[in-house]
């Protein structure tokens, strides 16, 4: 039975990530800001098969109170398994252009909380068990339609990959989860197009990437290659374009 | 979008309509004036008893995901229509039925209880306990009556994943009729497949499929969850054409050469043929395809039915999937249910412009002369009197229900 901690946990992709687990019975400890909702979502992952789930309210913006939420997670849990960092906003770029204070929180949401929670995680994983954050293909270069986004999401991307290089000695894997278009309520009001992935596909591949041991997944897979592209064009090119 | 049951619903102008996965035919789930409370999001699951098969679910957990929780601990759907991809909360609001009408009614019959939330902001919960007009109303009631949140409902035991079936080729309606009548009491599952192309003695020739639940594992293999087949895109015409039916229709008929053939089916390609194909309505081309799906009385479907068939027959517009089942005499729980004593013919028609709507209007005089009516969740063009002789004697009642926020692009149709 796995032990599952989830941060952010009644986000689309996590919901979806849990339900998947839950079929193969594993425990979880669920964080997020609402407690009726982890209460809903701790229902339906028992009765999809979970062992057992329990829950904490977390602001992840509030750093001072990471430590007691770690404490209790892995007391109720009796250690970590899988823990995954799914929480996530997204910043209007265009409100971020014009109101620092609203730029940084937004990169505190998204990037300094996200680091600052894996950092204290990293001395608590075991040999064995898996750290994967949620990270994002925005991350892999700064676009004019959402750089604040993506400059959070460098930091992650690029903490985690150090973090990674460390850990792995320790036979611990930390897997960056990059995704592209994924169909939440994050991007309820986006015109949605072929490119577009279900939450539960992009599940099926975070869990893919856990099961395999990889350090980094582009999802689904088409993303690598465009984002290979995306990076290679030559910044003459770049500044005459829309991205 | 709707994404807590908890929540109060969103705020909007005008008029609104609870939606779950869209997959009523016609315009029963569209709301072009005003907007939609999409209620897909609503997907969890409350509480599960796998010893007495009492299911508590949000209204936008699709059928689908019922079956895959539940099937591989013993219970099924007491009532399964032809497609999985439905939400509950929409079997409910069009009370649906399927195969096994004759012995467990309609969905309707196996709810337990609902929550319903008015736009007022109340909520009510809505037991068989306690049975109430306004769940009369709910069920079957087109989702006028308020968004349901939730809702339990009783499963039925399975020993399995697997039907027994059996497929009888007939003659004549005669036949089905007869046969109909013999299979009632021994077989959960009845329904017939009608070569509506068929003329003079060949008329109203067909398969007559009946089944039952089957014991044990299968050689069967097992369908796989993917959708292997799918329409990528829509052709720019109906594949569905007076080229194509005449020649599938024959070969269909003739797919089985001795009268009678047993055999073991999943219940995926049993139930739910179409789930198959993503996107399946893309074969009829952009202009798409209308579905005329009519009850009729007992004692009066024995003329009617040849009457329809020789109307389209003439027309030569035939129907790709002509589906012919008699239902039981259980009265429906819903004020506007559809399904009631008789026998029910569904036919699909690719949408060929003015000369299918001719078609369809004098079906229309065929069923309204046999005092039937059609099913408002398959239809986009049933004049305000059919739906009136079909449903007008419950309509008064019905009326006090409706939530004064919510309309849809059928009902002010039909209500003109």
């Amino acid at each position: 039975m796995k032990k599952v901690l989830i941060i952010g946990a009644t986000s689309a992709i996590a919901v979806a990530v849990a339900r998947r687990l839950s079929a193969r019975a594993a425990a979880f400890h669920l964080v997020g800001r609402s407690e009726e909702r982890l209460m809903d979502l701790a229902a339906d992952l028992s009765v999809r098969g979970a062992h057992a789930v329990t829950i904490s309210v977390l602001n992840v913006a509030d750093l001072s109170a990471h430590e007691a939420m770690f404490e209790t997670a892995t007391r109720n849990l009796g250690g970590l398994d899988i823990v995954l960092i799914a929480h996530g906003t997204l910043p209007v770029q265009a409100t971020c252009d014009t109101d620092t204070a609203y730029a940084l929180q937004e990169f505190h949401i998204n990037g300094t909380a996200t680091i600052a929670l894996s950092n204290r995680l990293a001395p608590m994983l075991t040999p064995g068990s898996t750290l994967a954050v949620i990270s994002s293909v925005a991350g892999d270069r700064g676009r004019a339609s959402n750089y604040l986004y993506g400059s959070a999401k460098a930091a992650v991307s690029a903490y985690l990959s150090g973090l990674s290089q460390r850990l792995s000695k320790a036979g611990i894997n930390v897997l960056t989860i990059k995704p592209g278009f994924v169909d939440t309520p994050m991007t309820a009001s986006f015109k949605k197009g072929a490119m577009w992935a279900t939450p539960d596909r992009v599940a099926a591949g975070i869990l893919t990437a856990i099961d395999k041991r990889r350090s980094m997944a582009y999802l689904p897979s088409f993303w690598y290659v465009i984002m290979k592209i995306i990076v290679n064009i030559p910044e003459f090119v770049f500044r005459r374009i829309r991205l | 979008m709707v994404d807590s049951r908890r929540a109060a619903l969103p705020d909007f102008e005008g008029k609104a309509l609870p939606r779950g996965n869209g997959r009523s035919y016609g315009d029963s789930c569209l709301n072009s004036a005003g907007t939609l409370l999409c209620t897909r999001p609503l997907d969890r699951f409350i509480s599960f008893d796998p010893v007495s098969g009492i299911l508590r679910a949000e209204a936008g957990v699709t059928l689908a995901q019922v079956i895959a929780l539940t099937l591989p601990k013993g219970w099924f759907l007491p009532v399964t229509p032809g497609t999985r991809w439905a939400t509950l909360g929409g079997a409910i609001s069009n009370d649906v039925h399927g195969k096994n009408h004759h012995v467990a009614g309609t969905f309707g019959h196996h709810v337990r209880a609902l929550e319903l939330l008015r736009s007022d902001g109340t909520r009510e919960v809505l037991s068989k306990e306690a049975p109430s007009a306004r769940l009369a109303a709910t069920i079957g009631g087109l989702g006028l009556t308020g968004l349901i949140t939730w809702c339990e409902i009783q499963l039925k035991r399975v020993p399995g994943p697997w039907l027994e079936t059996e497929s009888i080729r007939f003659d004549s309606l005669s036949d089905f009729f007869r046969l109909s009548a013999t299979s009632a009491a021994s077989h959960e599952y009845t329904v017939a497949w009608i070569d509506c192309l068929a003329k003079g003695k060949a008329l109203g020739r067909g398969h007559f499929i009946r089944s039952n639940h089957a014991t044990g594992d299968s050689s069967v293999p097992v369908p796989g969850n993917a959708q292997r087949l799918t329409f990528p895109m829509t052709p720019p015409v109906s594949l569905v054409n007076r080229l194509t039916l005449r020649p599938f229709n024959t070969l269909y008929y003739w797919r089985q050469s001795a009268r009678q053939v047993r055999s073991q089916q999943h219940y995926q390609s049993y139930f739910y043929p179409l789930d198959g194909i993503g996107h399946w309505n893309r074969m009829y081309g952009p202009r798409g395809f209308l579905q005329h799906q009519c009850v009729l009385p007992a004692g009066a479907a024995q003329d009617a039915v040849p009457a329809l068939l020789r109307q389209i027959s003439d027309s030569g517009q035939g129907s790709f999937l002509a589906v012919l089942k008699e239902f039981g005499d259980r009265p429906s729980p819903g004020m506007l249910s559809f399904a009631r004593p008789g026998t029910t013919l569904a036919l699909d028609f690719p949408n060929t412009g003015p000369s299918v709507f001719q078609l369809l209007r004098r079906l229309d005089l065929i069923v309204a002369e046999a005092g039937g009516t059609l099913y408002p969740a398959k239809d986009a063009r049933m004049a305000p009197s059919l739906f009136m002789q079909g449903y007008g004697a419950a309509l008064q009642a019905f009326q006090e229900h409706i939530d004064p926020r919510i309309s849809s692009d059928f009902w002010r149709r039909v209500m003109e």
